[in-house]
């Protein structure tokens, strides 16, 4: 039986599969477009992107068909905050480009010249279904962690999709940790690196340096600080939301989203009304700082239920379990969730985080990123059967899957296993 | 007497007849018995103090019930009574005294057990002040309680029980060669950590292997040159310089248990260590790499005794059949990988594969986040096994959370399955464990009701959090 199996798989992943898009429609399936759920639909890609989805959409001659057989189908999954791609081993410096504490930079420092797409960390990430990633800073030395992408998982030398995406910042205990060792400190630094990015260049022939930010820093701040760039904040705590709440209040052109906030759902009504949309992982039900002691699963459940736009994440390990999307996701569900809601959160609601229409749903126009799956995509037994991303076939081999082929079996009365090609 | 019904025990592992995670003959002779008679000081000096909650006799009726030992009974009844499993069968017939549970539709599982927690010792709030988890001191700290450091108002504690956990191994950090003594513990909400012992329960010993140990005292935290070990190499000479301590203080004690005269003076390192030689103590330990397994599995040999379960073991799939033949226990996360490079060649597919090998598969948490769902955890490895075509049925998997753990810690003569008259540690799960969307509905530890998912009111709320934001607030 394993043989019979293995024989397979050595098959398959001798099959090249397209390096450039198809044409491909796929058949009944059980369809989530990103909005809605509709039965029975057809999904139509041309040229890498979407071109027709419904019911009665008409397949061209010619075209490459598969018969999802009622099976769910889905946008690639959008994850909406992570290190994959940044980091290869963690604890190994060497290896990890997410921070960097002896930098003379901080806000300038561009994730995305660090990006390697031969990381295993990136078909380990696809092969969950996620298609595309917004990867955010580590923090080095600085509240100020640099500027964050967002990538597709093909693996492929280009496939940055925009860079410079946002800036992110640490609000939180750790960001005032780093400003000198206090929330005051933390507001007192930002406030002034806002004034230094607006007031650049100018008052830099002045005076050489900034208040808080060097030259190359303040031009890094620009476009976030006149708010035609995402400012992502990392902040839990009730009392420092409403701070956030209050600078955009001051600074209505910022473009601002959170990562954490495990006290969200205490101030749900005040983010609506500023429309701040929020990056959660529905695990967080523990007091694990001080700053998180109303942590609660229900958060995404009270979030969503008072209109704020939230995105689901994981964030032990962000760096090789971005694919556990999928499983806090089915989580927030048992905890309360609308099932579409909790798809929105991690299709849509990231797309529009950051900006990036076209991404996160399947509709006219649409990126051809697309998951077709063995079950409810949030049940964890779930797992993709085919994988697109621009239309593009992708591989469903890892070097986890190569590991686990190799000792599929013990035996090593022909040659060591380490010596198997 | 102990030593050799342990010895015997140990023979019948070794040579792979039976799969004995680490019930080193411990639950014929329980150490927590205070006995002074023969060593000449008290092992048990902290004793347990656990009662079990006051509870009346329950009847979950027409479940689907795993027994945590691979069988699966459709609508079924279990009768807990005494804080007992008094019944399993069709149809039980009971008196108005029994509180009939509708549990058609749901499912009931033993409690799960997660063998590898450092709730307690490094409990929510992470500040610094809690960092008691881990006697970074030197690399040889056998000395050390895990349950000295127990904070019961941990909040993980009731989060964990909500989990399904109805037991748990606290282990002290993995920094050090040995890192101290691990304690077991009920998940019940109690004042002291000898109000939640595990009666009756071995103790354990962690050591670690590879990365930690080096980092920590090598090239880490002492800075260069640091100190010793700064190697594996050094790790192994480390434990080895160790090991011939204990043996020279074994035959010290031996000695003077057989001829009297002056009693050999204490040492509470050594205590530890020959407790592992004489078969009381369990060892747990941590190592992630097969090479360095088989040298643990040499190096125990070497010393005479035998390692109870490795821990994150992540390579365990590499050597299954040997694991196997050693009646090792492989305690491993489902999906966990690339942190540090031991951790690099993980595959979701690890559980599964020391399972089909006819080892001990178990699985663990060592997080406060990932033993809330540890039944998920399980899913996550058993879907991925049968995806490469690795039939394990679910009745089988449930022996990862629960039988197996047990073994490994030398309780499963008391919890860790639905066998008549063994501790009623319980769980009616809403729906088939093995989905994302099920929930713990109730949770049982020692037939008494310590979790109902339907009456948030009763559920506890800590010290810790009381007058806090979120007070009493589901969590």
């Amino acid at each position: 039986m394993i043989r019979n199996i293995l024989a397979l798989l050595a098959t398959s992943s001798l099959a090249v599969l397209g390096a450039a898009a198809q044409d491909v429609a796929i058949d009944n399936a059980k369809l989530w477009t990103g909005d809605r759920v509709v039965e029975g639909a057809t999904l139509i890609i041309q040229d890498g992107k979407v071109t027709a989805v419904g019911p009665n959409a008409s397949i061209p001659a010619g075209t490459t068909t598969i018969d999802a057989d009622g099976a769910w189908v889905t946008p690639g999954i959008f994850a909406a905050y992570s290190r994959m791609g940044i980091v290869e081993v963690s604890s190994e410096v060497s290896t990890n480009d997410s921070a960097a504490g002896a930098s003379d930079y901080s806000i300038a420092l561009d994730m995305s010249d660090g990006f390697n797409p031969n990381e295993t960390t990136i078909d380990v990430t696809r092969l969950a279904g996620v298609t595309r990633v917004a990867v955010a800073p580590g923090f080095g030395s600085s509240l100020f962690g640099g500027q964050g992408f967002i990538a597709d998982t093909s693996g492929k030398p280009n496939s940055i999709t925009k860079e410079k995406a946002f800036t992110f910042i640490n609000l939180g205990e750790g960001g005032s940790g780093l400003s000198g060792g206090s929330r005051p400190a933390a507001w007192a630094k930002l406030r002034a690196a806002l004034v230094d990015a607006r007031t650049y260049p100018a008052r830099y022939f002045a005076h050489n340096e900034g208040d808080a930010l060097s030259r190359v820093d303040a031009l890094a701040f620009g476009p976030a600080s006149r708010g035609s760039q995402l400012i992502l904040l990392r902040v839990s705590r009730a009392s420092d939301i409403r701070e956030v709440i209050e600078l955009k209040a001051e600074n209505s052109s910022l473009n601002i989203a959170l990562v954490g906030a495990e006290e969200g759902w205490m101030v749900a009504e005040e983010l609506a009304d500023a429309d701040i949309p929020v990056i959660i992982d529905p695990f967080a039900n523990l007091p694990g700082r001080f700053e998180s002691l109303g942590a609660t699963q229900y958060n995404a459940e009270r979030l969503i239920d008072a209109g704020v736009p939230t995105a689901f994440s994981y964030f032990d390990d962000e760096s090789h379990q971005t694919r556990l999307i999928l499983q806090v996701a089915g989580n927030a569900v048992a905890n309360g969730v609308d099932h579409e809601d909790a798809l929105r959160a991690i299709t849509t609601v990231p797309a529009r985080i950051y900006g990036m229409s076209g991404y996160g749903s399947l509709q006219t126009g649409s990126a051809g990123d697309v998951v077709i799956w063995d079950g409810d995509p949030l049940e964890i037994t779930s797992a993709p059967t085919k994988i697109y991303i621009d239309g593009v076939e992708q591989s469903l081999e890892s070097r986890q899957t190569r590991l686990r082929d190799r000792y599929l079996s013990l035996d090593e009365s022909q040659k060591p296993l380490a010596y198997k090609r | 007497m102990k030593r050799a019904i342990g010895l015997a025990t140990a023979i019948i592992c070794a040579t792979g007849l039976v799969s004995c995670g680490g019930d080193n003959g411990i639950e014929s002779e329980p150490e927590n018995t205070g006995s002074t008679e023969t060593a000449g000081f008290d092992k048990n000096p902290y004793p347990s103090t656990y009662e079990p909650y006051p509870s009346q006799p329950v009847l979950l009726q027409g479940a689907t019930v795993y027994d945590g030992i691979g069988g699966v009974f459709e609508n079924y009844d279990v009768l807990l009574s005494d804080g007992n499993i008094a019944e399993i069968g069709e149809s039980i017939e009971v008196g108005d005294d029994v509180d009939v549970i509708d549990a058609s539709g749901k499912f009931v599982t033993p409690g799960i057990i997660d063998n590898h927690s450092h709730l307690g010792v490094y409990p929510s709030p992470g500040v610094s002040a809690h960092g008691d988890g881990n006697e970074i001191s030197g690399p040889v700290t056998a000395e050390v309680w895990a349950e000295h450091s127990v904070w019961p108002q941990d909040p993980g504690f009731t989060r964990s029980l909500a989990g399904g956990v109805t037991s748990m191994q606290i282990l002290p950090g993995s920094a050090n060669l040995f890192g101290g003594r691990g304690v077991i513990v009920k998940n019940i909400r109690a004042r002291t950590v000898q109000g939640m012992k595990f009666p009756d329960a071995p103790y354990t010993l962690k050591m670690a292997c590879g990365e930690n140990p080096k980092r920590v005292y090598g090239y880490g935290g002492g800075g260069f040159p640091g100190g010793a070990p700064y190697s594996r190499m050094g790790n192994l000479a480390g434990y080895r310089n160790s090991w011939i301590k204990a043996t020279e203080y074994k035959q010290k004690w031996d000695k003077w248990e057989e001829d009297g005269g002056d009693m050999p003076a204490r040492d509470l390192e050594l205590d530890t260590l020959k407790g592992v030689l004489d078969g009381d103590i369990l060892v747990h330990m941590h190592c992630y790499r097969v090479d360095e397994m088989a040298q643990i599995i040499d190096m125990s040999k070497e010393f005479g005794y035998k390692v109870s379960s490795f821990h994150h073991a992540v390579e365990s799939y590499k050597i299954a059949d040997k694991l196997a033949d050693e009646g090792i226990c492989s305690s491993m996360w489902a999906d966990w990988w690339g942190f540090k490079m031991e951790a690099y060649d993980g595959i979701p597919e690890n559980i599964p594969m020391v399972h089909n090998a006819g080892a001990c598969a178990i699985v663990h948490s060592d997080s406060d986040i990932g033993i809330q769902r540890l039944n998920q955890e399980a899913a996550k490895a058993l879907s991925d096994g049968r995806r490469v075509g690795i039939e394990i049925s679910d009745a089988d998997a449930w022996t990862w959370l629960t039988s197996n753990p047990a073994k490994s810690l030398g309780i499963f003569d008391q919890t860790g399955s639905l066998e008549t008259g063994k501790d009623a540690d319980v769980v009616l799960w809403n729906t088939n464990p093995f989905s994302v969307y099920a929930k713990a509905e109730k949770v049982f530890i020692d037939g008494a009701l310590m979790y109902d998912l339907n009456a948030p009111d009763e559920n506890a709320v800590t010290d810790f959090e009381l007058g806090q934001p979120g007070e009493g607030d589901t969590k």
